[in-house]
This record gives C-alpha cells, structure tokens and sequence, in this order.
C-alpha cells in the first residue's frame, strides 16, 4: 500500500515531506508549486484566511486529478497536500509536488494540478480583511462554471 | 432519510454543518427547493450538488441513506 499521496491538514504542510512522495530513480525532475497566504489581493490587505474543505470528496477529487495527469502525462506522479484552518500571511495553503523523467512535463502536469484544484475540488477560502470577512467564490475571483458546474471528466483545456 | 451537508457561506446562514431531509426520495432540486424555503437561502441555485461525494446535477435522484452536499464556488490552492 503506497503512502497517502493526497492529503487535507489543519496543521502546517512541510514541503519536503510531500516531495518525498514522488521521488524515483526514475525522476530527472521534481517540481514543486508553493500556494502562500498572500497579503494584498487587488490592494485589498489580508489579516489572516481560513481554508474550509469536504475532506472526503476533497481527497476523491486529488485523486481525480491524478488519473486525468496519468492520462496526459503517463510517466508523472504527483502528490498534494492541503491544509484548512486558520493560516496567517505567508503560511503554506498547498503543496504539490510532480516528478518525471523529464523537466517539462514535471511543470506542465503541475500547473494543470493547481488548475483543476481551483475547479474541482471542494475547499474554500475565507478572507479576514481589515474591514471584514468574505467567502471567496466565483463571484470575487472570477472562476465561473459556464456549464454550471465543473467539468469533472478530464479537463479538456490544455495546451 | 438524506443527509444534507453544508459548506461555507451556505453553512453560516444556516447555522449547521449538517441537516437531514426526512424523506425516501428526492431529486436535487427538491432537496434545494426544501432547503431554501426551511432557512430562507437566497444564494442556493448558484451553489453545485454532490451526492455521495460525485458531482450531481439537478435531475439527480437521492434516495434515503444518501449524502447531499451543498457546494459553494470553490476557492482552495
């Protein structure tokens, strides 16, 4: 039985620990995104955020997105781990780390991770600002679903 | 009976992580239009549906013993 490979925690994500999971004999390449709390969104300041997630479904959807990075990249593996609870600026929100034989696929595979993180996967983030608090969704960051919902068979768009 | 699960803003208007629908069978819509006439929801029809943790659209049928969450636009990474 392999490790966990994704994973949702309310404690603090340490990069090398889900860089780890991906190693091999066979990586020439190990990419790693970093998703940090950041402090100012369109000059708007940031206190603090916190990340709600539906763990279950939320680790189903990694694990989508895994199959759907094996179908396009079939010598990728990935592992991603993200934390919910309360996070100050600059904390660590998400890790994902991608290796492969090759540099470029590493990076494509990684940011088509990230990608359908942001329309899959059911976590949400609500911001604390100076003059107060919002659930942050489509309406705000402008992700919207043209069909209603997202697309959960293979997310088509790539180039 | 459903389970309802709540998420998000969804969760604080209505004050619970979780509801139950005492019923057998319901399509998602129904669950919506029962849920939004209990707590007085306004934002529920932008919302997106799962049923037992697999993307469902409104036509889908939940039967008792299912889970029905309530999914606000996400935001994670």
């Amino acid at each position: 039985m392999e490790e966990n490979l994704f994973v949702i925690t309310d404690q603090p994500i340490h990069v090398e620990e889900v860089t780890k999971k991906v190693e091999s004999r066979n990586a020439g390449a190990i990419t790693v995104f970093i998703g940090t709390v950041r402090e100012l969104t369109k000059g708007k300041k940031t206190l603090h955020l916190e990340y709600q997630a539906y763990p279950s479904m939320a680790i189903k959807m990694f694990q989508q997105i895994a199959k759907e990075i094996k179908e396009k990249w079939p010598e990728a593996h990935i592992a991603i781990t993200h934390r919910t609870g309360r996070l100050e600026i600059s904390d660590i929100a998400v890790v994902i780390a991608v290796s492969s034989p090759h540099r470029k696929i590493a990076y494509e595979a990684n940011e088509y991770a990230i990608d359908r993180i942001k329309q899959i996967v059911p976590i949400w983030k609500k911001e604390f600002w100076e003059d107060g608090t919002a659930w942050i969704g489509d309406q705000l960051e402008n992700v919207p679903y043209p069909s209603g919902k997202p697309v959960v068979k293979g997310g088509e768009k790539h180039d | 009976m459903i389970k309802i699960l709540l998420f998000a803003q969804l969760q604080e208007e209505v004050g619970q992580s979780q509801v139950t629908m005492d019923t057998s069978e319901a399509t998602v819509q129904q669950v919506k239009v029962w849920l939004e006439k209990q707590y007085t929801l306004t934002s529920l029809q932008q919302t997106m549906a799962a049923v037992n943790e697999e993307f469902a659209t409104d036509d889908t049928i939940v039967t008792s013993g299912d889970t029905v969450a309530f999914i606000p636009p996400i935001s994670g990474g």
